[in-house]
């Protein structure tokens, strides 16, 4: 079962208290965008077999959203962090890199 | 252990009654490889990454369509090792949309004398297939499918609770918080031998000369201006004019390799099965509002369906929490089970799609095909998604296949099956 922790109220929750938003850190294509963009940001994703960033909910918690990152092969969790910043921060890609040298995600490693 | 397997020829022989009758009176010495086991080439016309049933299909009409028979199949693990022998072998073309139901009609016709076709039995039952409604909106949208399924030519009818009830009787569809209202009933839809679907396209591939190579997993694609020369492999590299990708869950990471992005996200879909019981239940049926579907195998086991995860994973398992729930949903609808053990639980990493419909397409690296996306409902469709996907690949052009290109999600051009995919696809 997976298990994250609340950055904000500091619980640890499995994975029925939480509700999973995807991909994190798209780029909001909106209107005047390319049409390449636009389906850039709706539809190709990332789906990396390893490390991942993504967005979960603590829907039967504090109600708040926020980022985690884990892999999606081990279901093992490097950390979790503020929705508020548009990447990853370095403590987190600190971890990965600890347990996972080399890791790519984008442009990230 | 003996050097060599006694008695074993390398031609295959057809399997018939005559042949179960002749090999009684030797004691089976003359059973032949149903595939042979060949080192890969140096180059073939055309590579097929993934020997599941896609992939094998693929293979198998390449030949027997279209002539292409210098064609390898590479496999990382074992052949039908994936979702091919992990999925609940329903198989139905009840679908709303057009481009769907022709796919998926077709693959269902092709599976009424597959056995026949591939002298293999692969135990088609087409013992009938309802998908409940149990909420006012779920009738409206099924009496919706029953009419465009109609106009399309696929034999589907909304029945009442009291035929349902006729149909199942050991369903209750007064049930406490979900009464059986009504339900889409398809009596040509129903289930088949997972594992044999694979083998009797293995087996037939084969004896076309074909060659399947098991435990080759394909490190990276090589091309050269656009085109695709080549995979590189775990057993060295090898050359193709044609590459086709039918990999399912790990089409990203191959795609990734060939240098494109696919608009799929990969989740465990997870599936189990009770102790097995004497025969109760000779229809397949589906409940797409409490999320479960049931049917009983040949053995007796009740094979049970859930949902996805909510979250990507590759893990072959699935979240604990989804079996409870779908066991409770079905309990509900079928009292009876309620004392029955589970005997196994399985996952299946299913890729999933924007609109949950299959892609079928050409890429943007020249002669290089994918065939993916089938998400949670791929099993059905074996025989129709090869049989468009070696036309596409062979001629450059498929009317089954033409809707599922990859250039549908820019155009916004989807071909949304949410609705009949629901949980139980």
């Amino acid at each position: 079962m997976l298990i994250l922790k609340c950055p904000y109220c500091g619980v640890a929750c499995d994975e029925t208290e939480l509700h999973a938003g995807g991909e994190a850190h798209l780029t909001r294509h909106g209107p005047g965008s390319s049409d390449a963009d636009f389906e850039e940001y709706l539809f190709m994703r990332e789906n990396p077999r390893g490390v991942h960033f993504e967005r979960w909910r603590h829907v039967y918690g504090c109600g708040k959203w926020f980022h985690a990152a884990r892999d999606t092969a081990t279901l093992e969790v490097f950390g979790t962090y503020s929705a508020q910043v548009a990447e990853p921060p370095k403590d987190v890609r600190a971890a990965i890199t600890a347990k996972v040298p080399g890791w790519r995600w984008r442009d990230l490693s | 252990m003996p050097s060599e397997i006694p008695r074993m020829k390398r031609e295959m022989s057809r399997y018939s009654v005559f042949a179960v009758a002749r090999e009684a009176f030797r004691d089976h010495q003359g059973w032949t490889r149903a595939w042979g086991s060949p080192e890969p080439k140096r180059k073939y016309d055309v590579i097929i990454i993934g020997a599941g049933g896609h992939g094998l299909a693929t293979a198998y009409y390449l030949g027997k369509n279209h002539g292409i028979r210098n064609v390898a199949v590479l496999e990382k693990g074992w052949l039908g090792g994936g979702n091919t022998g992990r999925n609940t072998t329903i198989i139905r073309s009840n679908y709303l949309q057009d481009p769907s139901a022709a796919i998926y009609e077709k693959a269902r016709s092709l599976y009424e004398d597959l056995s026949q076709d591939l002298n293999y039995n692969v135990m088609f039952s087409p013992r009938g297939v309802m998908m409940l409604a149990q909420t006012e909106h779920e009738i409206r949208g099924y009496k919706r499918t029953a009419h465009a399924n109609a106009l399309q030519g696929v034999a589907t009818e909304f029945i009442s609770p009291a035929r349902v009830k006729q149909l199942c009787p050991i369903m209750e569809i007064r049930g406490p918080r979900y009464p059986v209202l009504g339900a889409l009933w398809q009596p040509r839809g129903g289930t088949a031998r997972h594992d044999a679907v694979a083998w009797g396209y293995a087996r037939k591939c084969s004896e076309m000369g074909m060659d399947i190579i098991q435990k080759c997993e394909v490190t990276g694609v090589r091309s050269q201006g656009g085109k695709v020369v080549g995979v590189t492999t775990s057993r060295g590299d090898i050359d193709c004019d044609k590459l086709g990708v039918v990999v399912a869950g790990h089409s990203g990471h191959v795609a990734d390799m060939a240098g494109f992005r696919l608009p799929i996200e990969s989740v465990a879909l997870q599936a189990l099965v009770s102790e097995p019981i004497k025969p109760c239940m000779d229809v397949v049926v589906m409940a797409n509002t409490v999320h479960g579907y049931m049917s009983q195998s040949d053995k007796g086991e009740m094979v049970i369906g859930g949902g996805t995860d909510g979250y990507n994973n590759y893990t072959q398992r699935g979240s604990f929490h989804h079996i409870e729930e779908t066991v409770r949903a079905l309990v509900e609808t079928f009292p009876m089970i309620s004392r029955l053990k589970m005997l196994r639980q399985w996952g299946g990493i299913v890729d999933v799609t924007g609109d949950r419909s299959p892609i079928l397409s050409k890429t943007p690296l020249e002669n290089c095909f994918i065939n993916c996306g089938w998400g949670t409902g791929g099993f059905k469709a074996i025989p129709g998604s090869g049989w468009g996907m070696a036309e596409l690949m062979a001629t450059g052009y498929s009317p089954l296949t033409e809707a599922f290109g990859l250039d549908r999600f820019s155009e916004g051009r989807f071909i949304d099956e949410s609705v009949a995919a629901g949980v139980a696809h």
